[in-house]
């Protein structure tokens, strides 16, 4: 079998499965519009103030909720014994580790892609402000998604893992977290958005070449 | 030796050779220098009590773990192709999800390992087990005994003369399923298959003398 097909073979099966726990798959964009319009109820409808914290809010909620599903991303595969028939088979770990990384964007990075402009208008950001948010979002949560999987990986069959996974990746996040809201910051400024986004795209060449490849390594040492 | 190889002979040739193999489990040692063979067409039944580490021997065969010492040595005649895995290995867990119907779990496992399955394939082998009229409830709705049954169903799948790498396969199976599951294994060794299992209930084999390990007399 060519390899490409074992990610698309992954990806598939993983869609299904959570379009067979929807609960559990709209979990993190519904925990995302929640969270971030607490905001404005607690801090008080002073537009402008909530104009100049929105990036940060959005940005902040699409770290928690992004990691809100990790604890389930390599466990549940584990429990049952799938995990050891996929690394049994001839395919290389880390198709493996990008899939399920990938998978995990679809179901928690690209809908809150696709809701962050309504919110964004919510917060009554700029247009310029929403789309250079929502341009930053595509580029920083799939770095969410792999630095995700990593902690999942490496807390596997650890007992409070879900914990552990928050401690060992928030860290890891934050460079996403101070560029992307960064550059909403710099748009708002007057100034251009494209330093802070070309930093957040390098970082996610970085993570997607060497994110898969530490989570492949991770996962062999918890099947052994 | 190539030449031998070449030509059918029901001599066997060594599959898998296992040298002074010493697996650690914490501070304790399993085994400091274990040494075996399979050969093609053998069942290798793996005994001894609870905790003297038949599982781990077992997964280090397949290369889920690694010993601390020792080597394996594959013969890579007919069964190291590119394509499909070098064993099938079967373990305590399924590998089912349970969210997946029976048909689909099935059609999953044989794509991860290189078969392309269709549907009819797929449904001979669980007829094979008499679990296909399960074929399209979730797994999770099974029973403990049907949801071995699937995963075995895999065996029925097989064709080529490889190793399968058996973990307590009888657990939770009913009567009728011992026997089906081995007829199956009489049927894989009669085409020059290799098995190497853990049970802990006595094969009942056609026309093959059971080679035996007992992992309680070894030297530790």
């Amino acid at each position: 079998m060519m390899s490409h097909n074992i990610m698309t073979l992954l990806i598939r099966r993983d869609l299904r499965l959570a379009s067979r726990r929807r609960t559990d798959a709209f979990l993190p964009v519904v925990f995302f519009v929640v969270a971030t319009s607490l905001f404005p109820l607690g801090i008080g409808p002073e537009t402008n103030t909530l104009r100049q914290i929105a990036p940060g809010i959005m940005w902040v909620c699409a770290l928690l909720s992004a990691m809100l599903s990790l604890n389930t991303l390599y466990a549940s595969d584990h429990a049952d014994g799938s995990l050891e028939q996929l690394m049994l088979s001839t395919h290389s770990l880390f198709l493996i580790a990008a899939s399920k990384a990938l998978t995990h964007w679809l179901i928690t990075g690209l809908p809150l892609i696709l809701i962050s402009p309504v919110l964004g208008i919510l917060f009554d950001m700029h247009l310029q402000a929403v789309a250079t948010l929502t341009l930053g979002l595509l580029l920083g949560t799939p770095i969410l998604s792999l630095l995700g999987g990593l902690g999942a990986a490496l807390t596997l069959g650890v007992r409070n893992g879900g914990v552990l996974i928050l401690l060992l990746i928030l860290p890891l996040c934050i460079p996403v977290l101070i560029f992307g809201a960064g550059a909403v910051s710099a748009v708002d400024a007057g100034l251009s958005p494209r330093a802070h986004l070309s930093l957040i795209g390098a970082f996610l060449l970085l993570t997607s070449l060497g994110a898969p490849l530490a989570t492949a390594s991770a996962l062999r040492i918890a099947e052994a | 030796m190539l030449a031998l190889d070449m030509t059918f002979n029901p001599a066997p040739t060594t599959l898998l050779q296992a040298s002074e193999l010493a697996l650690q489990r914490g501070d304790a040692w399993l085994f400091k220098n274990l040494s075996f063979h399979v050969s093609s067409g053998q069942i290798l039944w793996l005994r001894g009590q609870n905790g003297r580490g038949k599982t781990s021997l077992l997964r280090v065969l397949v290369g889920l773990a690694q010993p601390e010492r020792g080597t394996l040595a594959w013969s890579n005649s007919n069964l190291a192709n590119e394509s499909s895995s070098k064993a099938v290995y079967i373990g305590h867990a399924n590998g089912l999800k349970d969210e997946l119907t029976v048909l689909e779990s099935l059609q999953f496992l044989a794509r991860v390992h290189g078969h392309t399955l269709t549907q009819t394939v797929a449904l001979a082998a669980l007829r094979h087990l008499h679990i296909d009229h399960c074929c399209n409830r979730l797994v999770r709705t099974l029973s403990q005994g049907q949801q071995r049954r699937v995963a075995l169903a895999r065996l029925a799948l097989e064709t080529t003369p490889n190793l399968w790498v058996l973990d307590e396969p009888f657990d939770t199976l009913d009567a009728e399923g011992v026997r089906i599951v081995n007829h199956l294994l009489s049927e894989h060794l009669a085409r020059q298959g290799s098995v190497v299992l853990t049970s802990h209930i006595p094969l009942e084999l056609m026309n093959t003398k059971v080679q035996q390990l007992n992992l309680d007399e070894v030297n530790r």
